[in-house]
């Protein structure tokens, strides 16, 4: 059911607020270190910054060890919206840049800068806004990002995205409500700087116009809730709500729940219920960063728990070991059983696992328990499936059947039954008899999803990328293909013109050689050459031109040495068939018909060469222009050949 | 004559829902995923051919057509479960002779050592390493599946197997850290 801002506000007016489901009532433990105002404690010698304190991505590097810097001093830059930077807490000088414990669960180190202050404390110089209302709401937004505010109540969510929301804003909510136990931190701001969170809270509505500002703090503070009504007295949009008593009510979905009925969606945001929520130590930081344009460098740490002599909230430096504070707030190690140093509340919270953890811009709390504080450790008893824990939950989930299903591994099942809409307040473990450390076995399963998913969104890019690279491949393979084809192409048309032009030099030998054939003919009257026009086919040519060779030759022949038609024309007829045989076969004609000759002139006994000679000669002026060469080498041969055989031939005779 | 009716009017009927359950099949049909998508999908896709296929996909067909489904080393007893619930077979011990089980590491090159051969960078299944001939090497620590396949090309053995450390983000909660006493 979706309450109308209406009925919500006149609801609020009768002081009848809504509830949430579940929730349970642990001993609050507050009087322990709500008593004195905050205190200041002196600055420590070193200080731990980690690089990233807030939920979005981290910021690179501006500083260098060894650099000088002066408190307030960015230390980490970005222009990532999601990120915000983190500031020298004091002035001082960098010492180291290294992984150091950091304020986590699993305490692995993370990137810390680590300054050694040199107790002068001095501010750089600082640049605040007075004059808001004047300024445009994207530089107000601006100055919130780079005083590196995120959100204080525990999520360290950046405050500058929550400033500017896409959406209309019907509530303004101010959580002052702190429903941990224990825990006095937001409690101890509001009593004693009220107005200061006033005028964060100005500034927050002067970007965002909500239509109403709700500021809601639990009945167990009624101090607190005097001073916020008397800050807010003068603005009548301003409602101070005294919320009841029970955890998780400072949950930020349980809240909403409580003061508007709407309920936020399992995937969605507060905003789109038309309500925002922020915390009042980010309103005290937002003031602080506006109107003295200091960023954002210590925080409210609550000390408390038996185990601290002097338990009480201390204006803690961003950074300070928790050593530091375990001093200040004189802690006792040998009331406790073991160490057990939580950051954070007792149903929320983690252990320590070092005194060198700094504090971080969402820790609120260190608590030290003596041994009456903590039970033994509890031993786990089988689920006797009394669903207390599902009568305490806040989020109406079933919080035995995620144990079963998380401590049995089924992770989808766990999942069906909307695992990630546990916000892990710890009430279902606060409740169960058999002391089963619920809340643990859920925060297993969902890391191990988170991992699984991850594991899962890094296969598939994996799998993207392989494919896209083998496509990439096949790509190029069919690229380089076509390139070899395409020079091939290039060159076979290259050859192909090449060719051309050869063979169109060849046509124009053979015109050549025709004309001078035609000449000759005429003049000689012999039978007049084929008529064959200047064609490309050179087969045919030379066909043509070895068969008119022939003749010609034939005709020579038979008026010189009609004999020699015979044994001649066959020989010049197999050069037709290969040029390359040609000179041999011409070589072996001629020296057939040079031998007959000299046979012819032996029988004479006068022996004469010319007639012999002739037939070569006659020939070579027959044939075509590019056989010329290889005819005249092949006559200049024969004729050698034959002179020699002559002589040869006459000598013997003559010695005969 | 009510004998015929009935008949009459029963063999209507069937008429009618049989055309409405036909138009159902047709207009609702659900198609699913093909066995070789599903399979793929199990797959760690780190592209390392340990299996002998040359990349999960294939080695995803080679399952579809009757192949072991134990022999994937990098994904482990995890993925051989996963692959014998949706193949329908009994899960068996990871196959020894393609390797075994390791920790996620990622590729390193010592860059002062690269020679900017550009062998690893052909080697990538997934094209994580980034360079030019003659120029440095490195690897793309987000896009490296850890799948080895770049050490060995490597004339100077400049590449190193880095395990992947754990940070805070990628940390899970441990069972182990919750103090649990056995029930006696």
């Amino acid at each position: 059911m979706y309450s109308d801002y209406e009925s919500i506000i006149s609801r609020l007016n009768e002081g009848r607020l809504w509830d949430f489901p579940g929730g349970v009532h642990p001993p609050e433990l507050k009087e322990l270190s709500n008593q004195d105002p905050i205190a200041n404690i002196e600055i420590p010698d070193k200080l731990y910054v980690t690089t990233k304190q807030h939920i979005g991505v981290q910021g690179s590097l501006s500083v260098e060890v060894g650099d000088l810097v002066l408190k307030g001093e960015p230390l980490t830059k970005s222009t990532n919206p999601f990120s915000v930077p983190v500031h020298a807490p004091t002035s001082g000088r960098v010492t180291a840049i290294s992984p150091h414990v950091s304020a986590h669960p699993s305490g692995l180190p993370e990137l810390t800068v680590q300054i050694t202050a040199d107790h002068k404390d001095k501010w750089c110089p600082l640049n605040p806004i007075l004059d808001y209302q004047q300024k445009p709401k994207a530089k107000i937004v601006e100055a919130i990002c780079n005083a590196g505010i995120a959100g204080m109540g525990g999520a360290g969510f950046p405050t500058h995205i929550k400033a500017s929301p896409k959406k209309n804003i019907e509530f303004l909510i101010i959580n002052g409500v702190e429903c941990e136990p224990y825990i006095t931190s937001d409690d101890r701001l509001m009593r004693d700087h009220a107005w200061q969170i006033r005028q964060g809270i100005d500034v927050l509505v002067h970007l965002l116009s909500p239509k109403i500002v709700i500021v809601a703090i639990e009945d167990n503070k009624p101090e607190a809730i005097e001073a916020m009504q008397v800050a807010c007295q003068e603005n009548a949009k301003y409602l101070v709500c005294s919320v009841p008593t029970k955890y998780p009510a400072g949950g930020e979905k349980q809240l909403i729940q409580i003061l508007t009925n709407r309920e936020v969606p399992a995937q969605g945001l507060p905003v789109d219920v038309g309500v925002l929520m922020h915390n009042v130590g980010t309103c005290f930081a937002i003031a602080d960063a506006v109107f003295s344009g200091k960023p954002l460098v210590q925080r409210v740490v609550t000390l408390t728990g038996a185990a601290f002599r002097k338990p009480g909230n201390v204006w803690a430096l961003i950074g300070t070991p928790i050593s530091h504070l375990l001093d200040i707030g004189r802690y006792k190690a040998k009331l406790q059983r073991q160490r057990k140093l939580i950051m954070g509340g007792p149903m929320m919270g983690f252990d320590t696992l070092s005194d060198d953890v700094p504090v971080v811009k969402i820790t609120n709390c260190i608590l030290a328990p003596d041994a009456s504080e903590v039970a033994a450790i509890g031993s786990e008893q089988p689920c006797i499936r009394c669903s207390a824990c599902a009568d305490a939950c806040p989020a109406s989930l079933l919080p035995q059947q995620l144990f079963w299903h998380s401590k049995a591994k089924e992770l989808d099942k766990a999942q069906e039954y909307n695992l990630f809409d546990c916000i892990e307040c710890g009430a279902c473990a606060y409740v169960c008899p058999s002391e089963i450390p619920l809340v643990h076995y859920y925060r297993v399963a969902k890391s191990e999803i988170r991992t699984q998913q991850q594991e899962k969104d890094q296969a598939d890019k994996a799998r993207e990328r392989f494919e896209a690279r083998k496509e990439r491949l096949a790509r190029e393979q069919k690229a380089r293909e076509e390139k070899h084809a395409k020079a091939a192409e290039a060159r076979r048309q290259a050859m192909e013109e090449k060719g051309n032009g050869a063979k169109d030099k060849i046509a124009a030998a053979l015109a050549r050689a025709k004309a001078k054939k035609q000449q000759a003919e005429s003049a000689n009257a012999v039978e007049p050459a084929e008529q064959i026009a200047s064609t490309q086919d050179t087969k045919k040519d030379k066909v043509a031109m070895a068969i008119a060779r022939a003749k010609a030759k034939r005709e020579a022949a038979k008026k010189t040495e009609p004999k020699e038609t015979i044994t001649d024309s066959p020989a010049e007829k197999a050069e037709v068939a290969d040029s390359a045989e040609q000179i041999k076969k011409q070589k072996v004609a001629a020296a057939v018909a040079k031998a007959k000759a000299k046979r012819e002139a032996a029988k004479k006994t006068e022996p004469k060469e010319t007639p012999t000679d002739s037939p070569a000669e006659k020939a070579e002026v027959a044939d075509s222009a590019e056989q010329v060469k290889k005819q005249k080498v092949a006559a200049a041969v024969a004729k050698a050949k034959a002179k020699r055989l002559a002589a040869k031939k006459a000598e013997e005779d003559k010695s005969k | 004559m009510t004998i015929v009716s009935a008949l009459i009017a029963l063999g209507i009927l069937a008429l009618i829902f049989g055309l409405i359950l036909g138009y159902a099949a047709i207009k609702f049909k659900v198609e699913s995923d093909p066995l070789v998508d599903q399979i793929d999908e199990i797959l760690p896709q780190t592209q390392c051919g340990q299996c002998g296929y040359p990349g999960c996909r294939p080695y995803a067909e080679a399952i579809a057509n009757g192949d072991d489904i134990n022999k994937c080393p990098p994904g482990g007893e995890a993925t051989i479960k996963d692959l014998a619930s949706l193949m329908g077979v009994e899960a068996k011990a990871l196959d020894a002779a393609h390797g075994e089980e390791d920790v996620k590491k990622v590729a390193f090159i010592r860059e002062d050592e690269c020679i900017g051969c550009t062998k690893c960078i052909q080697a990538c299944p997934v094209d994580a390493i980034l360079g030019a001939a003659k120029q440095m090497h490195t690897v793309i620590e987000d896009e490296c599946t850890g799948c080895d396949l770049c050490v060995d090309p490597c004339p100077v053995d400049c590449i190193d197997m880095i395990p992947v450390s754990e940070t805070t983000s990628t940390w899970r909660w441990q069972l182990a850290s919750i103090p649990v006493k056995q029930v006696s």
